[in-house]
């Protein structure tokens, strides 16, 4: 049985608009130590999906359907005081900017240990004892000295140390996180990455990586979800999905590349996707790429195409999956 | 204040493909300095930001030179000094063999029309109660060139170039994409038929696929106008692609330059390889993890002094001499591949950073 498994998961907003649909029968399963990343651009759903499994979305307004079950127990029906008991011990989340999610009137000592205490019996000394280690864990330098800082006195790589810290405290089973070096700088970039990887195999945290970045997929990632328009498009193993990507909007985001395109030489020039991503509030039954894709025809604008089996552990939804020929 | 020698063979390089007339080049910047004195107790303790100490760099006719580094490697400031949005401390900005760093802003207001700018964040940068084709046009009102109806006229065939119908010039900013409103601003930029653009990060705030179209559009319209470009940026990938040349920064100063092709095939500076080998491939077969070289701590602040080499406390190979004497911006394998590192010799060029005797390596798989 897998650690956590994810079926048919809706997220829907309400909006003066209309609903939005911001994730559509996405399903998907996370093995224990596994990176499993959620890439896609802006607006794809992949925030919401990975945000609906620990329940962090906007309450009043998101409503959750499908499943979400995590070492046999289903989250989505759960009461918000057991999910409450579940969220930074079993399911904890690193965001994207450091600063904004630390409290700049509390120490770093004292925002980590806060977590430990909420979820276990330490004492004082034990808390103080295994923030010093958590902190030592993710590279933290002179970590003893640096409890009693404060955020404003660090700098991002080590504020989103900080977070990969407190997000660790308790050993969650699942580590949600959220463009987590996106506002970094690249060499920072490439440190907190080895941490990541790190965590996995000397934890076995199963991680669930939401990033844009094709490159920081290539490096840490497993499995990878391709998402569009808030379905998944594209699901399969890192190397296959580099190797032979299937959909061909899968294939448009590679060959926007500029790596990728400097690497094949050549003419100084990078492949566009034409058109636009169709508005949230659209649920068609139909591809919703169908617009963009030279491959379209009747077919995808008259029924979705259903997630389907093209190689061990690869699934695409697409009529005319494979690789190449897409411009 | 800086013993960084003139680079004659550098200098007498074709300054990239196509680009003609070394000896004409459209930007020559020498010694520029940029200190921020600031006011508080800190600053005054600590002296000033030191946020470019001391930058040499030439751009030809019709090149693209990407300036790539960290954030507060300065690389931002030195595009504000080249367009005189700020004072520069010292030094010389010559564009078109015009000395700018002194000049008064009335002086500087008619040679504003062979430089534009076009920021990152396309949305502050656009007024949002001017109609586009006014946002457009504005380079023209300003500069006083022609009547309403041909500075119009003008507008409209420039938002044409940029891939937009007519009806674009009635709208607001706030009715567009992020990728529209760049067309928008880089519109602008362009209006003029300005002899050199300062492009600072324009596409780092756009999804890949918005992302190459602005940086294809970019390109078709160099190669159309012939404009030059100072690209600066953060991004590897997006600078390997865009430029014929690339200069790299690190705390003010550059500290290596070549080709596109001679820079990432042989990176000579070990904070440029460290750079490189940092930055993640979108390939798992060809993943640079393995030669990874993780630099120590963080980018020191811009107010500390540092003897000798600025990199020396986190370089993985530096030696006794590296802390005490700053190494010049020399060509020492080629003249038009200066790099500014104690450790570079003739016949092998860079120190290999991944032999660091105190540096931390990964070699994870």
């Amino acid at each position: 049985m897998p650690l956590l498994e994810v079926t048919d998961l809706r997220v829907q907003y309400r909006t003066e608009d209309g609903p939005v649909h911001a994730a559509k029968d996405v399903s998907f399963s996370l093995e224990r130590g596994e990176i499993l990343a959620l890439v896609g651009e802006s607006g794809c759903g992949k925030t919401a999906t990975a945000m609906a499994v620990p329940r962090l979305l906007d309450g009043g307004n998101a409503t959750i359907g499908g499943k979400v079950v995590l070492d046999g127990t289903e989250l989505t029906r759960l009461p918000e005081k057991r999910m409450q008991d579940i969220r930074g011990k079993d399911i904890s989340v690193v965001f994207q900017e450091p600063m904004t999610s630390l409290n700049p009137a509390y120490t770093i000592g004292k925002q980590i240990g806060e977590v430990i205490r909420r979820h276990t019996d330490m004492n004082r000394g034990q808390v103080r004892e295994r923030v010093v280690e958590l902190l030592e864990l993710v590279g933290m330098p002179d970590a003893r000295r640096r409890l009693g800082a404060y955020p404003h006195e660090l700098s991002g790589g080590m504020r989103q140390r900080v977070m990969i810290a407190t997000a660790v405290a308790c050993d969650p089973k699942v580590l949600i996180a959220d463009e987590p070096t996106t506002a970094l700088d690249v060499t920072i970039q490439a440190a907190v990455l080895d941490i990541i990887r790190r965590l996995r195999e000397e934890l076995g945290t199963a991680v669930i990586l939401i990033t844009h970045d094709l490159g920081v997929v290539a490096e840490v990632a497993d499995h990878v979800v391709v998402m569009y328009s808030g379905r998944h498009v594209e699901h399969a193993p890192t190397a296959a999905l580099f190797d032979k990507p299937q959909h061909p909007y899968t294939l448009g985001l590679m060959d926007a590349l500029p790596a990728r395109a400097a690497r094949r030489g050549g003419r100084r020039r990078l492949t566009e996707i034409p058109g636009m991503v169709p508005p949230p509030t659209t649920d068609p039954d139909a591809c919703q790429f169908a617009p963009r894709c030279a491959r379209a025809d009747a077919g995808c604008t008259a029924k979705r195409p259903a997630l389907s089996r093209v190689d061990d552990g690869h699934l695409v939804a697409c009529y005319h999956p494979g690789p190449g020929g897409t411009a | 204040m800086n013993d960084i020698p003139e680079q004659p063979g550098a200098a007498a390089q074709p300054p990239g493909p196509g680009g003609p007339a070394a000896d004409d080049p459209v930007l020559d910047v020498r010694g520029l300095v940029k200190h921020y004195p600031g006011r508080s107790r800190a600053a005054r303790r600590n002296g000033p930001i030191r946020a470019v100490d001391g930058v040499d760099l030439r751009i030809g006719r019709g090149e693209v030179l990407g300036l790539v580094g960290e954030s507060g490697s300065g690389k931002s400031t030195v595009g504000k000094c080249v367009a005189r949005l700020t004072d520069p401390t010292e030094g010389r900005i010559e564009l078109l063999g015009r000395d700018i760093s002194t000049i008064n802003r009335r002086a500087m207001r008619p040679l504003r029309r062979d430089v534009h700018v076009v920021f990152q964040d396309a949305y502050s940068s656009l007024d949002p109660r001017m109609k586009i084709g006014d946002i457009v046009g504005g380079p023209l009102r300003q500069h006083g060139e022609g009547d309403a109806a041909q500075r119009r006229r003008r507008a409209l065939d420039m938002l044409e170039r940029v891939g937009f119908r007519a009806r674009m010039a009635t709208r607001f900013p706030h009715e567009l994409s992020g990728g529209q409103r760049q067309r928008v601003a880089l519109a602008r930029a362009l209006v003029m038929a300005p002899r050199l653009v300062v492009a600072d990060e324009p596409v780092s705030a756009l999804d890949v696929s918005v992302q190459a179209s602005i940086l294809n559009l970019l390109l078709d319209l160099q190669a159309d106008m012939g404009f030059s470009c100072l690209f600066i940026t953060h991004d590897l990938s997006v600078v390997e692609f865009i430029s014929d040349r690339i200069a790299v920064m690190y705390l003010g100063r550059i500290v290596e330059t070549a080709t596109r092709e001679e820079l990432f095939a042989h990176p000579q500076h070990p904070y440029t390889q460290a750079l490189l080998s940092a930055a993640p491939v979108p390939d798992p077969r060809t993943t640079r993890a393995a030669g990874r070289v993780v630099l120590r701590g963080d980018l020191p602040s811009q107010a500390t002094r540092i003897p000798g080499c600025p990199f020396h406390p986190r370089c993985p190979v530096a030696v006794d001499r590296c802390r005490t004497e700053v190494p010049p911006l020399a060509g020492v394998t080629r003249a038009d591949h200066p790099v500014s590192c104690h450790l570079v010799d003739p016949a092998t060029g860079g120190p290999d950073i991944t032999q660091g005797r105190n540096g931390v390596v990964h070699h994870t798989s």
